[in-house]
């Protein structure tokens, strides 16, 4: 793979369009640990990430066996209850969504989608990969320090998460912090990888508007991310500093079992501002890029143009700008000053907006269409019907007085699973499904896959949907037990216990997923180039799995958009980018009315 | 509270996004060609690759610093327990120096341009160890405000000078990893032209540094 | 196909849950029935929404279904369906977002004529003030707070002398009658979440919220923690007990002011002496305890706490449940006491210095280590016991003993009753010990916490 001259193309593109030189390793270790390969990276990203995030499914486990049988085993107390809780959100959100989506499925796809070698800066990439890994490594030691993690919640909250009451108070928090730190540090060295690839990279030809909605939806991510990851950042900072220098930036007077601490004057409030102006756009570092990948699932399976390309876009970026003025809306009771309540309410039903417009193309997209009911369609319509339920349940928390009652109970937990966290993953599966073929050049297994997605799919919604209905009904969230809540019925017990079974076999079938990835890649069918007929450069590369540089000799041009499915006239139902105009009997110029 | 962020980060994202709007409004995207038409979405071509790169890493600091004068600000406001500092005199000189270092660079990256590898080579030197300097004297302030007795543990205003002066030290620090390769490549390139990239780009990001520091240190002064 | 089944029967599922599944809004208590109003209209349009989204999709793929005969059309866009779809979703969403805005202008605003009740958070109970006849509450800091002065009300304010203090998680309010909460928290945040009363606002140190209702009926609901306090947090209760106008005057006429509070006789220990006489005969003369007669070792116990348990067993708050046959042989000794004997003795009590012995339960001391944590944040990390978490001594009491309370919480013999709040919370900590040998191992480490911590921690903060 290492052997392309590429100095000696003939038709060279001039070099700020994507021609650039490539560290080419001559070792196996050059070429899969310290690679500076953005595919080799992108599965480093994968691997570990999906190595915590087992981490993160066992915790839940733990939690909804708990919850589900109280009482049944002794050694989930309450603080390992609460740690269990913490940990298992923090992992999710951070160390497995963000890192995978955009530490992930970005390396793999902005520059094969883009036309591009590799990212702009490959060896700052590879750096952000061991930094991210030395996070995890930071964040795993906090498990085994005296005191064990941090139980104060994923939202880390001060005063309680440094202060005595909290399990991990010690050193688990420190080190949550720290690594948290250090993540971010990693990630401004990706993010800053994926915005300079899209902006400088892309090939001949490919102008923004032809770019597929799944770099849209990454690069709008790590615009946001690489804005709102510093707010975390020095909120961690200032919490390290009030835990071990005793500042008192978030930390009031306040009296505890030690007596009287030194701290003086902080405000708590402070740091909640801080971490939701952080928190709420990592909602959409995680969204928006499931929003890109589903567009791009549906349009292929459904063997038809996205509907509203335009439309997808721009509702890509407003709802990222509009995600920097809503984060206050996480704090409707958080005792900040009431008349923030009507900005916020409004600014966040405004963001529903844009983000009914997605909802309505992607179906949209689908009527009409040529629907074929592959393993990767399957789940982005189990996405959809899933984020249509979450985000609607979004409306309800995001109306100040909804909020009220419904705040901090089972309903928030319910909505923010089915959107952040169910939704995406679906979409993580869908879109492992879709390009399994071109990372490995073998097919999965399709029965296995199918059952994968029917379990997931039926299974999270038996989990989640009914935890809207015992949260209208009061039952609070981060409870370790009910026992003394005289208004939780009994029959919210039966219930956790059925939820708690159906956890147990959604997490057991992530198991033959894994299984099916492992096995497929060496024993699975070969899939060829281009198995779903797709448009996207991804799939016009010369060598499946595409080599170190991607494509070969030339660096691909484009002549049309990623969407060019059924185009009337055309040969075949699709017609790939890098097909100029003149060379099928024709293409459409002109908007066609809707009939 | 979070006023000053909210404005810096609104002209982050206008600016972005009116590019972004101006690239794709009148597109018709499903307009295939038969040559690759590639003038949209091209920045211009004083833009190169790291240049941007280094302008994503600005606006990533921009809201770091953003969010520190907010907190600052919010701080200040609620705590009636926020003693203002007497702001150390050496500050002044500090400031003078981060003004020449960023000259000294400046000059650097003129000589580079021309050739003049000698003059190249003492500016940058010269450059680099103001900015020592600098961070000296930052620490020497550090330990002249501890000794003036109001430790960190006491006073919001001593504890949020040490937090936005560390971080400013910090990111020259970065600085000076990025100047080390900087001078690296003037004395290993055969031409000092070659070098010319990265002492802009060291040049650009001291600059910008220096724009943070004056309004830190304007910040430290009015409060 | 089995997609587009599957997603007409979840959607159905979904709807029917709606209607026929037990968990609704909690029968309403206050005059918020806004809130539940805009409540059931987001379950309106966003279900209209879901319902209709769902359905079109369904036909969607059933009617397009895959065809190698057939193509997809070809309509990249269509400007005048996508404006329209916008235009709808804009007047929903504003249906939505009005009445919510509405009726947070009435939440955020609370009437003249509310009366306030301040609300103090700490780990892991509540408190309550009530303003006493000047109508204001007096200013409160954390650093005021010690022995006789639970919500560190400030000495100096004048306003603050006729303040009544409520050292016990039962908030009293008269119905009928606007109420503004005004909370503030002595540790981490908190959250006073009612929701029967829908309301909830978080609780926070070293600053007030507030938000207001009013009581619709007469009876009894329960306030919950709902913002992650720590361990304690699930066990965070209070009682919300709403009477009748006159009902409350009178009760409240009752309660002793700061200012009394303040002038109260700690008890005194010769007076006590004579009083511990009819206690010897099974607590033994030095309060050493004596397994034989099921009597705990009492020597050097905090007298808040001696005074709190003597008060329960008197009013049968102990000692009456049917399984408690030991509680119920200490209660008539309790009967026989008022309230200056009970400060009286316990006074003396605190001073003895008898020896509860030698252990008499051993388990495994690192599993019970590891157990003890959970204990360890109220009880102290060497069982020292503090006044601010209403936590007693355990290290040098009696081990039978301590282990016979544990399995008494735990299987509800003790700390059912209602007017035993501390009872009701150790139920909820303890259900983590399962079995004997967890009850062992516990209560053999904190035998190892024996010499180290006696007589410490009284003098904590509050050992009053």
């Amino acid at each position: 793979m290492a052997a392309h001259g590429y100095d000696a193309v003939s038709d060279a593109p001039p070099a700020e369009i994507g021609e650039m030189e490539l560290p080419h390793a001559h070792t196996w270790v050059g070429k899969y640990v310290w690679s500076q390969d953005a595919k080799v990276i992108a599965i480093q990203y994968g691997i570990t990430a999906t190595a915590i995030g087992l981490v993160a499914l066992v915790l839940s486990i733990l939690i909804r066996l708990q919850l589900g049988f109280p009482g049944a085993f002794s050694l989930i107390d309450p603080s390992s209850y609460l740690q269990h809780v913490s940990m298992h959100g923090m992992i999710m959100v951070v160390y497995l969504l963000t890192a995978l989506f955009l530490g992930g499925f970005g390396n793999y796809l902005i520059p094969l989608m883009c036309g591009a070698r590799d990212m702009a800066f490959p060896f700052l990439n590879m750096l952000s990969y061991w930094i991210y890994l030395l996070a995890v490594l930071i964040l795993v030691a906090s498990f085994f320090v005296d005191g064990g993690a941090s139980g104060a919640g994923w939202t880390l909250y001060p005063p309680q998460a440094i202060t005595e009451g909290t399990p991990g108070s010690g050193l688990g928090i420190v080190l949550m912090l720290v690594s948290l730190i250090v993540f971010i540090i990693g990630f401004t060295m990706g993010g800053l990888n994926y915005i300079v690839t899209v902006l400088q990279l892309r090939c001949r030809g490919m102008t923004l508007m032809r770019l597929p909605l799944t770099v849209w939806g990454i690069f709008m991510a790590t615009v946001l991310a690489l804005l709102a990851f510093p707010a975390l950042l020095v909120a961690s900072i200032m919490m390290i500093f009030d835990h071990l220098l005793g500042t008192s930036f978030f930390m009031p007077t306040m009296l505890t079992i030690s007596e009287q601490r030194g701290h003086e004057g902080g405000s708590p409030l402070l740091f909640q501002h801080l971490f939701w102006f952080f928190g709420h756009p990592e909602v959409y570092i995680v969204a928006l890029p499931a929003f890109g990948i589903v567009s791009d699932l549906i349009a292929v399976h459904a063997r038809r143009a996205i509907f509203g390309y335009r439309m997808m876009v721009w509702a890509l970026v407003a709802i990222g700008g509009l995600s920097f003025v809503v984060w206050a809306h996480h704090m409707y009771v958080s005792g900040m000053k009431p008349s923030f309540g009507f900005f916020f309410a409004t600014t966040t039903l405004v963001i529903a907006v844009p983000t009914a417009i997605k909802v309505y193309n992607w179906i949209l997209t689908l009527w009409k269409g040529n629907i074929r009911l592959t393993v990767p369609m399957l789940f982005a319509l189990g996405f959809l019907f899933t984020f249509l339920n979450g985000g609607l349940s979004g409306l309800f928390l995001g109306n100040a007085t909804v909020d009220v009652p419904l705040s901090d109970t089972y309903f928030v937990v319910g909505h923010f699973h089915m959107v952040m966290a169910v939704a995406p993953i679906l979409v993580i599966f869908g879109a492992i499904y879709h390009w399994f073929p071109k990372m490995t050049g073998r097919m999965y297994n399709g029965p296995l896959a199918q059952v994968h997605f029917w379990v997931t799919f039926l299974g999270t919604y038996a989990i989640y949907y009914p935890m809207h209905f015992i949260g209208l009904a009061g039952v609070p969230r981060r409870y370790y037990a009910y026992g003394e809540t005289a208004f939780v019925d009994e029959s919210v017990m039966t219930l956790n216990a059925g939820i708690t079974i159906a956890a147990l076999v959604v997490a057991l079938v992530q198991v033959l997923f894994l299984f099916n990835l492992v096995w497929s890649a060496f024993r699975g069918k070969p899939a060829g180039s281009n198995p779903w007929k797709a448009t996207t450069l991804e799939w016009q590369t010369p060598e499946t799995p595409p080599g170190h540089g991607n494509w070969g000799d030339e660096l691909p041009v484009v002549y049309r958009w990623a969407y060019d499915y059924a185009v009337p006239d055309a040969r075949e139902d699709y017609v790939p980018q890098t097909v100029p105009a003149d060379s099928g009997p024709a293409t459409v110029r002109d908007e066609k009315p809707l009939s | 509270m979070m006023t000053v962020t909210l404005i810096a980060i609104v002209a982050l994202m206008a600016t972005f996004l009116t590019w972004i709007v101006r690239q794709t409004i009148n597109v018709q995207p499903w307009e295939a060609t038969s040559t690759p038409d590639d003038g949209r979405g091209r920045l211009p071509s004083f833009l190169t690759t790291p240049r941007v790169g280094l302008i994503v890493v600005m606006a990533a600091i921009t809201s770091l610093f953003a969010l520190i004068i907010s907190a600052y600000n919010g701080r200040m406001m609620i705590g009636s327990d926020w003693v203002s500092v007497d702001i150390p005199a050496i500050l002044w000189g500090n400031t003078l120096v981060l003004v020449l270092s960023s000259m000294f660079l400046h000059l650097a990256w003129r000589a580079s341009a021309d050739g003049d590898r000698g003059a190249a080579r003492v500016r940058l030197l010269l450059g680099g160890a103001s900015a020592l300097l600098f961070i000296a004297g930052q620490a020497v302030a550090w330990m002249q405000l501890r000794r003036s007795g109001l430790p960190l543990a006491v006073n919001p205003a001593s504890a949020f000078f040490v937090l936005v002066t560390a971080l400013h030290v910090l990111h020259l620090l970065g600085g000076l990893v990025a100047w080390v390769r900087a001078y690296a490549r003037l004395e290993g390139a055969s031409e000092p032209r070659r070098a010319e990239a990265g002492i802009g780009l060291c040049t650009i990001y001291w600059h910008f540094l220096l724009g943070i520091w004056l309004i830190l240190f304007g910040l430290l002064l009015i409060t | 196909m089995a997609i587009a089944v599957a997603l007409i029967l979840l959607l159905a599922a979904s709807v029917l849950f709606y209607f026929l599944s037990p968990w609704q809004l909690l029968p309403l208590a206050s005059n918020w029935k806004a809130i539940d109003t805009t409540i059931s209209i987001s379950f309106w349009v966003c279900g209209f929404v879901f319902v209709a989204v769902v359905l079109f999709m369904v036909w969607s793929i059933l009617r397009y279904r895959y065809d190698e005969r057939r193509r997809s059309g070809y309509d990249p866009e269509n400007k005048k369906l996508e404006a329209w779809l916008t235009g709808l979703t804009t007047v929903g969403i504003a249906a939505l977002l009005a009445p919510g805005l509405i009726v947070w202008a009435d939440f955020v605003t609370v009437p003249e004529d509310a009366h306030r009740v301040a609300v103090v958070g700490s780990q892991w109970h509540w408190q309550f003030r009530y303003p006493g006849e000047d109508g204001e509450l007096g200013a409160v800091h954390v650093r005021h707070t010690g022995p006789g002065n639970p919500l560190g009300i400030d000495p100096e304010d004048p306003a603050g002398q006729d303040d009544i203090v409520i050292d016990e998680p039962v908030l009293r309010l008269p119905v009928g009658l606007p109420v503004e909460l005004v909370m503030t928290s002595r540790d981490v945040i908190h959250n006073f979440n009612m929701p029967h009363f829908r309301t909830k606002m978080d609780v926070l140190p070293g600053q007030m919220s507030y938000f207001w209702f009013t009581p619709a009926d007469v009876g009894e609901w329960q306030a919950i923690c709902a913002e992650l306090c720590g361990i304690g947090h699930y066990a965070m209760a209070s009682t919300i007990r709403v009477l009748e106008v006159s009902e409350f005057d009178e009760w409240l006429a009752r309660q002793p002011t700061f200012a009394q509070l303040q002038a109260l006789d700690p008890g005194d220990p010769e007076s006590g002496r004579a009083v511990y006489a009819r206690c010897t005969a099974c607590h033994g003369d030095r309060g050493q305890g004596n397994p034989a007669t099921n009597a705990p070792a009492i020597a050097g116990m905090e007298p808040w706490y001696l005074r709190r348990q003597l008060q329960l067993f008197k009013e049968g708050a102990r000692g009456t449940a049917p399984d408690d046959q030991y509680g119920a042989q200490m209660k008539p000794f309790a009967d026989m006491l008022d309230r200056q004997q009970m400060r009286d003795v316990a006074a003396w009590v605190h001073g003895l210095e008898g020896s509860a012995g030698s252990a008499t339960i051993s388990g495994d001391e690192q599993r019970g280590r590891r157990l003890y944590r959970t204990c360890g944040n109220c009880h102290g990390a060497d069982g020292e016991g503090h006044r601010i978490r209403n936590a007693p001594r355990l290290a040098g009491t009696s081990d039978w003993y301590v282990a016979r309370q544990i399995r008494n919480f735990r299987d509800g013999i003790r700390g059912r009753h209602p007017q035993d709040p501390y009872g009701s919370q150790m139920i909820g900590m303890v259900q983590y010990l399962n079995d004997e040998e967890d009850v062992h191992d516990v209560v053999s480490y904190i035998n190892t916490l024996g010499a180290a911590a006696t007589g410490s921690g009284s003098t904590s903060a509050g050992g009053e």
